[in-house]
């Protein structure tokens, strides 16, 4: 009977112990530190005029909330844009930006840039240590055609950058796994 | 007082100096447990050479006894034979305790096949301790499918978990030397943390029929215990060595025990493997590898009468998950499942594939768990036998996700589940015919979700309280027929504190539900407190009965309530490696399951066959289900709710064993399985299919014990499946597709080989080699219940070698 008392003693004590170091504080909320809630792309016109911004933004991460996707104006035909891309992480205050550690490891991202309909090319101006294409900087240059289409912007993670056509912006054959993918309404006027 | 020890030693004295050699030694041998008269047990004096026995009402005597230490051996028909040592100084009276139904004696004679069962009237089958060798390189999950009705549900191939009947994790309860193993086994991706080297049988009941391991078990029970004990003056030890060629990898088992007729022993196990990268048959499955040591300690006492036993277990498995596996979005999704579809192109490898390595990279897992269990016992005299057993359970998990910068070395999920347990029972076996149990079983458990992964909790901080108390009783009512009954309620309480988006408890509509519950407004998210109570009610009724010494039937009836798991409750995430967000639901209230079986044995010379059959009528099933898509940065991703059902699950198992002659035998086992949802009106998910596996056998004893099978495993399509397809927009081709997750892999066919024979070194040294091929033909091949079945296909042709030494 006695080593059922101990058997006793020794439960309760582990219970109370247990149940005391943790019951009186709530937990810490968790910083997201890797949440890319917020993608700015920003065309600047080489030649002057009108600057075009097309941003998503989705503040509650993998939430229910759909991203809010927008896009300043219409583009101009035949100009040349000047394109960079701003990442940020809004859950944190003030918001975290997250450029610096894709170039840091900009070995292993890429941005691709899909347009339809002919409205426009796209050019990397970025470019890795190996001379591959990065994305975060590149140029835009509407054409002749006037209309709407979408622009599509996808960062892969870990992409094969030595793939054929990869490093020409053709995600066919990139592989890796995706970490952004914004859909973007444009027109040309 | 002094006086009477005077005269006493005086007597004494004088009597030793009569050199008297007429004293009588008498008395009475009866039942330990029901204080019966034991008739004609044989009493034997070796150093007299003399015999007597007892008499009628159990009476002995023996006469012309000279004074001394008196040595004799008391034997009966089904008793423990005993050693009595009485010290005669003038005529003494001594009473005999005999242990008629010894249950540790039982379990070796209770049939000569040497079937030990847990249970009577239950579903019950076990592996003995020459077939877990066998599986000494692999999982608990690979060596249980080997019985008839018992599948996995896989990540990879060193993730496996068993499924009983159709169900798995929650629903499956592990017993490991007396402890529920509590490590997180409501994750489909979490193995159960056993080394299958420590254990020296395993047994499992399908079914909710043995109230005394829990009442929740709507699935099975799956006990393992470790290596029996023969109390005597020895030591003795085995070790395991062996190698493989799929993975390149090694296994290393030892184990050592050393016991002591007066009942000590000592136990000592440990175990390591290590495997790289497997290989499907046309390409590398990159960081697939494993790493796992474990040890363990079990030391104790045991009598007839009471004893203890103290152990102590570690677990460290370090598992990778296919590179391949880890993606980003429903369109990576889309482009994986794509890859196997592409016919004749040799270039179909997953995504990320690399030459082999021993490296285990991110994505993987980094478990351990320690068990520390202190267990007593005692026998009473003509009343039964009391157990105390308490034990307590550190789980620490760490899974490590595809990472970038200075968060890549950090784990996405750090959880520490900690889990006492008090548990007591008392068996009153005082008259055979009806044994009664009762039990009385508390719990406390603690999850801690370290907040420094910088990734938001996937399973909260909870602590969770469990009360339970059950009565079993078995009733034979004759030699041929066992009635077993019990009861048994369950209280779970969980008071958990989690952080919900604030977006989320709105589109969960928890603000209505729940708004008392939130303790903190954090702007973007709540923190709240749910306490959840349930009451849980079982029952089970069984039935055996032997025709005669060839056919017997065995039915039941289990009423099990299992209540939610904090996955099914709380989950709230993305899952990277199915690329879904999955949400649990904190108004998910208890599931009620209604089982009915019957089994028929048939038994003669040369076929013994076993059917068993099962209904399994499940009220309020959880399970998960797609439910609509999310847009998130990272593109869209569909939404899996836990909801609730009412289900239908039956099926029959199959065992069939036909001797042909000494030497060749044929074996089938078959398991055909169907489940439904009975509200929609559909198939269930995730339902094994058809498979039967057939094996010719040939032994040879003359031959160093020559034994070689050659078996045919079939595995049918599970034609009867949910449709969860969806439709989904892929910008990079700008279309509409629809994303077909919910056909299953086609039919497939495995031929595999094993051999072993065994070379007596020396009188107490055995060696056994074996050789094992896998997969004989490189068969290309993907299993529905395999959730990495979209990105890579199994595993391809293993050699293996295997060196057992018994000394």
């Amino acid at each position: 009977m006695k080593t059922l008392k101990n058997l006793s003693i020794l439960f309760m004590s582990a219970l109370v112990f247990t149940a005391c170091s943790n019951d009186d504080d709530n937990p810490e909320p968790v910083n997201e530190e890797e949440v890319i809630t917020t993608l700015t792309a920003t065309l600047i016109p080489v030649t002057g005029g009108t600057t075009v911004t097309l941003q998503t933004r989705d503040l509650d991460g993998d939430g229910p909330n759909d991203p809010v996707v927008s896009v300043s104006g219409a583009l101009a035909s035949n100009t040349t844009y000047n394109g960079t891309l701003e990442l940020l992480n809004e859950t944190e205050s003030p918001a975290e930006p997250i450029n610096a550690e894709i170039e840091a490891e900009d070995d292993e991202h890429q941005f691709f840039y899909q347009i339809t309909n002919s409205l426009a090319t796209f050019e990397y101006t970025d470019f890795d240590g190996d001379s591959n294409p990065i994305g975060l900087e590149f140029t835009v240059t509407t054409s002749a055609n006037l209309g709407t289409g979408t622009l599509t912007i996808t960062l892969r993670h870990e992409p094969s950058k030595s793939d054929t056509g990869v490093s020409d912006g053709d995600i066919t054959n990139a592989g890796g796994e995706t970490d952004i993918q914004a859909v973007f309404s444009i027109s040309v006027e | 007082m002094r006086y009477y020890i005077l005269i006493i030693t005086c007597c004494l004295f004088s009597i030793t100096y009569g050199q008297n050699c007429n004293y009588k030694l008498s008395g009475n041998i009866h039942d330990f447990h029901d204080g019966s008269a034991i008739t004609g047990a044989t009493i034997y004096i070796k150093t007299l050479d003399r015999y007597t026995t007892s008499n009628i009402e159990g009476n002995y005597t023996i006469e012309d006894l000279c004074k001394g230490l008196l040595t004799f051996e008391v034997s009966h028909l089904g008793c423990e034979t005993k050693i009595i040592k009485v010290q005669i100084n003038g005529d003494t009276q001594y009473e005999i305790n005999m242990e008629h139904h010894i249950e540790e004696l039982n379990e070796i004679k209770i049939d000569a096949s040497g079937n030990p069962k847990l249970t009577k009237t239950s579903q019950e089958s076990q592996l003995k301790t020459k077939t877990l060798e066998r599986f000494s390189a692999f999982s608990l999950g690979d060596a249980l499918k080997h019985i008839s009705g018992v599948s996995s549900i896989n990540t990879g191939n060193t993730i496996v978990k068993p499924v009983i009947n159709g169900l798995h994790s929650s629903r499956v309860v592990v017993m490991t030397n007396g402890v529920r193993l509590q490590d997180q086994e409501w994750g489909i991706e979490h193995a159960p943390n056993i080394d299958l080297n420590a254990a020296g049988s395993i047994n499992v009941i399908k079914g909710a029929n043995s109230l005394a391991y829990g009442g929740d078990a709507i699935g099975g029970v799956i006990v393992l215990k470790p290596q029996k004990i023969s109390l005597k003056d020895s030591l003795y030890g085995k070790t395991i060595v062996s190698g493989q060629t799929n993975g390149r990898g090694y296994s290393i088992a030892s184990t050592l025990t050393k016991s002591w007729q007066k009942g000590w022993y000592f136990t000592g196990q440990a175990s390591a493997k290590r495997f790289g990268d497997f290989e499907a048959p046309d390409y590398s499955l990159t960081n697939t590898g494993l790493d796992s040591k474990g040890f363990s300690v079990n030391t104790g006492f045991k009598t007839f009468e009471k004893g203890f036993n103290v152990y102590y277990s570690y677990l460290n498995n370090q598992i990778g998950i296919l590179r391949g596996s880890h993606i980003g979005n429903v369109e990576d999704l889309n482009n994986a499942i794509n890859l196997q579809n592409l016919v004749g192109i040799i270039n179909k490898e997953p995504l990320g594939t690399e030459d082999f390595s021993y490296e285990i990279n991110a994505p993987r897992q980094d478990v351990t768990h320690q068990i520390i269990k202190a267990d007593f016992y005692k026998r009473f005299k003509k009343f039964g036998r009391l157990e105390v057993l308490y034990d307590f359970q550190n789980n620490q998990r760490f899974e490590y996700d595809v990472r970038v910068g200075d968060d890549r070395n950090k784990p996405a999920i750090d959880l520490t589940l900690k889990t006492h347990t008090l548990k007591s029972s008392l068996k009153i076996d005082t008259n055979t015919n009806a044994v009664y149990r009762f039990g009385l079983a508390l719990g406390f458990q603690n999850n801690f979700a370290n907040p420094e992964t910088g990734v938001r909790r996937l399973i909260p901080d909870y602590d969770k309280y469990d009360a339970g108390v059950f009565a079993i009783s078995n009733f034979k009512l004759n030699d041929n027929t066992n009635l077993d009954f019990g009861l048994r309620y369950d209280f779970n309480k969980i008071d958990a504190k989690k952080f919900y988006r604030t977006s989320r408890w709105i589109e969960r509509g928890y603000d209505v539900d729940f708004a008392n519950i939130v303790i903190d407004d954090l702007g973007t998210q709540l923190l709240v407190n749910p306490v959840l109570n349930y009451h849980n009610v079982s029952a089970s009724a069984g039935m055996s009965h032997k025709f005669n010494d060839k056919n017997t039937i065995i039915f039941n009836y289990g009423l099990s309530n299992r209540a939610p798991n904090s996955s099914e409750l709380f989950s709230d995430g993305l899952h990277h490696s199915a690329a879904r967000i999955e949400l649990g639901d904190l108004r998910i209230k208890q599931e009620t399951s209604h089982r009915i079986s019957g089994s028929y044995q048939f038994k003669n010379k040369s076929l013994s066959l076993n059917l068993e059959s099962f209904l399994n009528h499940i009220n309020d099933y959880i399970f998960i289900k797609p439910t609509g898509t999310e847009q998130t940065i990272r593109g869209a991703f569909p939404v899996w709710d836990y909801i609730q059902t009412d289900a239908l699950l039956y099926g029959l198992d199959v065992t069939a064993n036909y001797n042909f002659s000494r030497k060749w035998f044929l074996n089938n086992k078959s398991s055909f399985i169907k489940g439904r949802d009975l509200i929609k009106k559909e198939a269930l998910i995730d339902i094994p299919s058809f498979k039967t596996v057939n094996v010719l056998g040939y032994l040879n004893k003359k031959w160093l014990n020559f034994n070689a099978e050659l078996q045919s495993e079939l595995i049918l399509m599970q034609n009867d499946y949910p449709n969860n397809n969806f439709e989904v927009y892929i910008p990079t081709t700008e279309e509409f597709i629809l994303l077909d997750i919910s056909t299953p892999p086609p039919t497939y066919h495995l031929m595999h080989f094993e051999s072993d024979i065994t070379i007596k070194l020396s009188e107490k040294t055995d060696l056994n080699v074996g050789i094992n091929v896998t997969n004989i033909f490189n068969t290309s091949y993907r299993e529905y219940l395999n959730r990495l079945r979209y990105f890579a296909d199994d595993l391809g042709r293993n050699f293996m070698l295997q060196l057992k030494l018994n000394y």
